[in-house]
């Protein structure tokens, strides 16, 4: 090299070899782009998700032209309202979801691993029986069973049954992850040090081992946001996730099976939406655990 | 060996509690009863009353669900639906069962014919066109959903080219598209766990020893490699059933495939909440009946996992 060697943070060598990869730095603009599509929606859109444009067109649903760039649905509304409006809901689950996970995963995992013994045995007991199930299917029976016991359940309930089903099952991956990673840290010396100091156990999980595992924790996110937005999907399209009139993705996809034949565009644009959406954080969570791979350090 | 299944089913009985529990409680957290929507507006108390006595939902929850616990272990009675005249839940259970057991079935050979194969390839050709074209297969087959597979598959290949039917299950020909829905994430997901585990095996000294010897690199890997390789891929077969599982709610529900799955889904609408609990309850044990019987497999095929302490 002739540059002189500079000896970069974990953290600053794999953002420098993330945005050498073409690969995550075009998924990673997308993700950013369709998230501020997402939080702009009412700017970009000329109409409410939930206004049905009977006046102008007689038979819905109308193919894409000048008004509606991506047509109407079977009920007038317009289909790219309901796609930008669509991913701020789907968006907006999947951050809750994931910050419910990360906060039960993290916390099980750094106490279970820091303090062993015990408090160890039983709280990976608990994360093994939830991990012996998939996550999906339990979720789905989750709401399902919900969702059975109720004719409608108003918005907000339907969302938290979402969050409930979704972030109760999503934890013990992390809680795993995290604790192994703590296992193997507790035992550093710098840990030692401030226990000797007598730094208090608090501030020796949060302020010492914390920012020690944000580089696995932070790939482990990248995965949990990929599953939960198909999650979330897959449970909006059994009608058991966001209701109506909130557009979802999901739900999108199952109201356009019925004129599927003659209005192909109604299937096509959340299809690809979604598809090309999760194709982003998978791509980007590869080059995330690449750059944060020890082994592969410049 | 004895001892080692009895151990492996003795630690499912507590996920099998906790699940059973979870979905009898969240069931009666519900806002409000299926008796009041059976019985209709215009009855009265009374008659409330009576249909909740019958229904046994006028006991406290805790007797409800040991009264559900003791009825399915003494004679399997899963209850009856709200709906349907009272039909046995277990009677439903035999017709629709059936259905969604072929479709997993044929889902997870479509999954190991695909699967397999082109990991073990992938892997002998490391970095080759083919490895590079089949792992991209891979993460886009991983990140497409079946909502969007299905349906996809069903424009193309139904509505547009007209080469085989929309949907429905009665015929041979009807089977193959949800099959292929339904499989192709695990054929993904088994083509990227067989590719890292035979380029494992591949930098093994045993191979290195082999060819060595003698053996061609076919022979080397055909007679040593493969076995070993495959060893671990039968551990994601449990993941690979629990997606199966899973995504049979979905598939039957886009191809109106008459099982469980469908059936399900369609109690939702109808608050036809035993079902529900029933085919949950059902599902749950095949899952969990089926990861021990892989541990189980795992065991008798590598001695090593029967003597260690905790079977995971």
């Amino acid at each position: 090299m002739s540059k002189p060697t500079v000896s970069l943070s974990p953290s600053a060598d794999a953002w420098r070899r993330l945005r050498r990869n073409p690969i995550a730095v075009v998924a990673g603009i997308y993700l950013v782009l369709l998230l501020t599509a997402a939080l702009g929606a009412n700017l970009f859109t000329r109409y409410a998700y939930d206004f049905h444009d009977t006046q102008r067109y007689l038979t819905n649903p109308s193919p894409p032209d000048h008004n509606h760039w991506f047509g109407t649905d079977a009920l007038g509304r317009d289909v790219f309202s309901r796609l930008l409006f669509g991913a701020r809901v789907s968006l907006g689950v999947t951050a809750v979801v994931v910050v419910i996970e990360a906060l039960i995963g993290i916390s099980l995992g750094l106490f279970a691993g820091y303090r062993g013994g015990k408090t160890d045995l039983l709280l990976m007991r608990l994360t093994d029986i939830m991990f012996a199930f998939p996550d999906l299917l339990l979720a789905i029976l989750l709401s399902a069973v919900v969702r059975s016991g109720s004719d409608a359940l108003p918005g907000w309930l339907s969302l938290g049954t979402l969050f409930f089903a979704l972030g109760v099952v999503g934890w013990p991956g992390m809680a795993r992850l995290v604790r192994g990673q703590t296992l193997a840290l507790r035992e550093k010396e710098y840990i030692e040090a401030a226990r000797a100091a007598g730094v208090p156990e608090r501030d020796i999980l949060l302020r010492h081992l914390l920012p020690n595992l944000s580089g696995p924790i932070i790939v482990q996110v990248t995965q949990d946001v990929a599953a939960v937005i198909l999650a979330e999907a897959t449970l909006s399209f059994l009608n058991l996730g966001v209701q109506p009139p909130f557009p979802s993705w999901g739900r999108m996809i199952f109201s356009s099976l019925n004129d599927m034949a003659s209005k192909p565009y109604l299937l096509i644009v959340p299809s690809v939406a979604l598809a090309i959406t999760v194709m982003a954080v998978n791509f980007l969570g590869d080059a995330l655990r690449d750059a944060f791979d020890p082994r592969l350090r410049e | 060996m004895l001892a080692f299944i009895v151990k492996r089913v003795l630690l499912a009985i507590p996920s099998l509690l906790a699940i059973s529990f979870l979905v009898f409680l969240v069931a009666r957290l519900a806002p409000s009863g299926p008796v009041e929507i059976i019985a209709g507006d215009k009855a009265t108390p009374a008659i409330v009353a009576q249909l909740k006595h019958e229904y046994g939902l006028d006991k406290p929850v805790f007797v409800q669900y040991v009264n559900y616990v003791v009825g399915i272990a003494t004679h399997g009675d899963l209850g009856k639906s709200f709906q349907r005249g009272g039909q046995p839940i277990t009677e439903m259970l035999r017709n629709d069962f059936p259905v969604t057991a072929q479709l997993a079935w044929q889902a997870l050979l479509f999954a190991i014919i695909v699967g397999i194969p082109t990991g073990i390839l992938a892997a002998l050709f490391h970095n080759s066109w083919f490895d590079r074209l089949a792992m991209l297969a891979v993460v886009a087959l991983v990140s497409v959903p079946s909502i969007v597979l299905g349906p996809l598959l069903i424009m193309v290949l139904a509505l547009h080219l007209r080469w085989l039917p929309i949907d429905g299950w009665s015929s041979p020909m009807h089977t193959l598209l949800p099959t292929v829905t339904l499989g192709a994430r695990s054929a993904a997901m088994l083509a990227r766990f067989m590719r890292s585990s035979l380029l494992d095996v591949l930098r093994q000294d045993y191979i290195r020893t082999a060819i060595a010897k003698g053996y061609s690199r076919g022979r080397a890997v055909w007679k040593h490699g493969l076995k070993n390789a495959l060893l671990p891929v039968l551990t994601v077969m449990g993941t690979v059933f629990g997606a199966l599982l899973s995504g049979s709610f979905v598939v039957e529900t886009i191809f109106r495939v008459p099982g469980i799955g469908f059936e399900s889904i369609n109690s939702i609408s109808k608050r036809d909440y035993p079902v529900i609990q029933g085919m949950a309850l059902l599902v749950a044990v095949l899952y969990i009946v089926i990861n021990i019987a892989i541990d189980v497999l795992y065991g008798v095929i590598d001695p090593r996992i029967r003597s260690q302490e905790s079977p995971k």
